[in-house]
């Protein structure tokens, strides 16, 4: 299948007081529309770097990236970003902030009545359908996270960037939110992209693991195709020895070859 | 004379980088909250070992003591003035005490709204007359203020462009623009107001900027991954996130121009709290000049928190 997403010899410096810092060097990757790709590494190696590069937040200073075979020189409708932070506009509603998003995308072709539609239906998706006029501080965390997971679907985007988006939840939320977006991208059939430290999360919901060296001049070491069939089910897999392989690897990469040296 | 008194209130009238800070929309942290959990009942509601709810008496009694916490010690304050004025002027006959100025006040205020000619009129009138006069040349500074603002906060070679010319004409006492507007207007009225938009400007200006400024990278990158067109930007992004300093911007400027209007009509005349104070002066009706003293003072306070009260209305986090 061709590539919806190509990445070729990208490189990222940044400059600094102290000179110029090599954040990424050398990064290659294809990703097939549909696939699932979760980026792992240690904190600070360029993942979120990579992500927003991808998003058009910012510009590679060497390579290209290419979205649909055209070179990615901004942020784009078709590339929906959820953010680590979730990023809800605190004096909205949960229902105005993905009306926000919305509005944006079908505000042209379509009237009131079915851009609400497409609110609710985005909101009910998450089941955060009762939380439709509430303000994000009234909210948990775990909602807010759900609500910026609606705002990115409600787009209707083809790629979907995002960067630990179940990163400051506790286990439990964590959970029942990776299952809800596994059934949501079964529904979908988005391309993702994914930053995660959570080894257990990359497993269960990739189809291949990008595992990045240490930074400076952070680059791809290695990829493990995840060969699990879908839909998956996080109690069946913990029993599963290929569920187990699969997160051996992982951790044998970031804790064996790139092991991070804690001053 | 006044006008030095106003310099120095003047001056410190920085953006007050404290309150910008108080305002700040924190960045939501992200607090764990485990939604499996979330209709589960509660354990610990119904458990006895948390301890009884308070009784009707007893939460009687605490609500009496917390009341007795927050009035008893502004009560004190007010009294201890009154006391070290009381003092003051049984040691110096030329200064009336607070009895005295009580009577005045009550015949004062039994009629402030009389008009006998256009230099004869009740209090209410005079402070009416300064509060317009604030009004109008504070909204003057709100319409090119916040604009400047936000093209200062915007555009950094704006901000450079701009940023000696503020430097340098800040710091002018406001009175000092005086003479200017007399000579532009050539009416005392408007040359006043003129005083007020120079004083009011400069906390407009300089607090919206820092709010553009500090807009949350995060909400501006909202905006670019929705692909929101500028005048969007502007109305659902920018403005809600600068409104908070904006309201900062706006109390202080308030409070700096009430402060400087006193002292601008005490030397433009007409009718206004402080021509009457100057006015009484030269009668030597000190009881009245207390008396304006008190009404200034009450007045501000108000404004002040009519505005902290309008800043709160508008802080995300908290409502
Ligand atoms: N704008 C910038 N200017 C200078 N250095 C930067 C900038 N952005 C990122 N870096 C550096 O690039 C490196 C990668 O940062 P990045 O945020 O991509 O890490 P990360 O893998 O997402 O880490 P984490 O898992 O902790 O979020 C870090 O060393 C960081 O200090
Ligand atoms: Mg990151």
């Amino acid at each position: 299948m061709k590539p919806i997403v190509k990445i070729e010899s990208v490189g990222q410096e940044f400059p600094t007081r102290a000179g110029r810092f090599v954040a990424l060097r050398d990064i290659n990757l294809a990703i097939s529309p549909g696939e699932v790709v979760a980026l792992i590494g240690h904190s600070g190696c360029g993942k979120s770097t990579l992500l927003n590069l991808i998003a058009g937040l910012t510009r590679a200073t060497h390579g290209v990236l290419l979205c649909d075979n055209r070179e990615i020189t901004g942020p784009g409708p078709e590339r929906a970003v959820v953010f680590q932070n979730h990023s809800l506009l605190p004096w909205m509603t949960c229902s105005e902030n993905v009306m926000l998003a919305v509005e944006r995308v079908f505000g042209r072709k379509e009237g009131k009545a079915k851009l609400t539609a497409r609110v609710v239906a985005a909101l009910e998706m998450v089941h955060m359908e009762h939380a439709l006029d509430k303000y994000p501080h009234e909210i948990s965390g775990g909602m807010k996270q759900r609500v910026g997971i609606a705002r990115a679907f409600a787009m209707e985007p083809r790629i979907l960037l995002m960067d630990e988006p179940f990163g400051a939840l506790d286990a439990l939320t964590r959970a029942s939110l990776q299952d809800e977006l596994n059934g949501v991208l079964a529904k979908t059939g988005a391309t993702v992209v994914m930053v995660t430290h959570d080894v257990d999360e990359a497993v269960l919901l990739s189809d291949r693991i990008v595992m990045m060296t240490n930074g400076p001049a952070a680059t791809i070491g290695e990829i493990v195709t995840v060969d699990l069939p879908r839909p998956r089910d996080r109690l069946a897999l913990a029993e599963d020895s290929r569920f187990a392989a699969y997160r051996a690897t992982v951790f044998e990469f970031l804790y064996r070859k790139q092991l991070k040296k804690v001053a | 004379m006044s006008a030095v008194i106003a310099f120095k209130n003047v001056e410190s009238m920085q953006v007050a980088e404290a309150d910008v800070m108080a305002i700040l929309p924190t960045q939501a942290a992200v607090s764990p909250a485990p939604t499996l959990m979330e209709h589960a009942p509660s354990a610990q509601e119904d458990s006895p070992a948390l301890g009884r709810e308070p009784g009707r008496g007893q939460r009687l009694v605490r609500g009496a003591r917390e009341l007795a916490k927050s009035v008893v010690p502004p009560l004190l304050g007010i009294a201890l003035l009154l006391g070290i004025w009381a003092l003051f002027s049984v040691k110096n006959n030329s200064i009336p005490g607070p009895m005295q100025t009580w009577d005045a006040a009550a015949k004062l205020f039994a009629d402030p709204f009389y008009r006998n000619g256009p230099n004869d009129q009740g209090i209410g009138w005079n402070v009416l007359s300064s509060l317009q006069r604030v009004g109008i040349g504070f909204g003057f500074a709100a319409l090119v203020g916040i604009p400047v603002g936000f093209m200062l906060g915007r555009f950094k070679f704006m901000n450079r462009m701009f940023d000696p010319v503020i430097s340098l004409l800040r710091p002018v006492s406001p009175l000092a623009w005086l003479p200017i507007g007399l000579l532009v207007f050539q009416r005392a009225d408007p040359a006043a107001t003129w005083t007020i938009f120079i004083c009011s400007i400069w906390p407009m200006i300089l607090n919206t900027a820092e709010g553009v400024r500090r807009v949350p990278q995060d909400y501006l990158n909202v905006a670019r991954v929705l692909g929101l067109s500028e005048d969007k930007v502007i109305t659902r992004i920018l403005f809600p996130a600068v409104l908070p300093y904006m309201l900062t911007g706006i109390r202080l400027s308030i409070g700096t121009a009430w402060l400087v209007i006193v002292a601008a009509e005490m030397l433009t005349g007409g009718v206004g709290i402080g021509f009457w104070v100057w006015d009484e002066w030269n009668s030597l009706k000190v009881e009245h000049i207390i008396i304006a003293i008190f009404v200034i003072g009450v007045v501000g306070f108000a404004l002040e928190q009519m505005l902290l009260l309008l800043a709160k209305r508008f802080t995300y986090e908290s409502r």
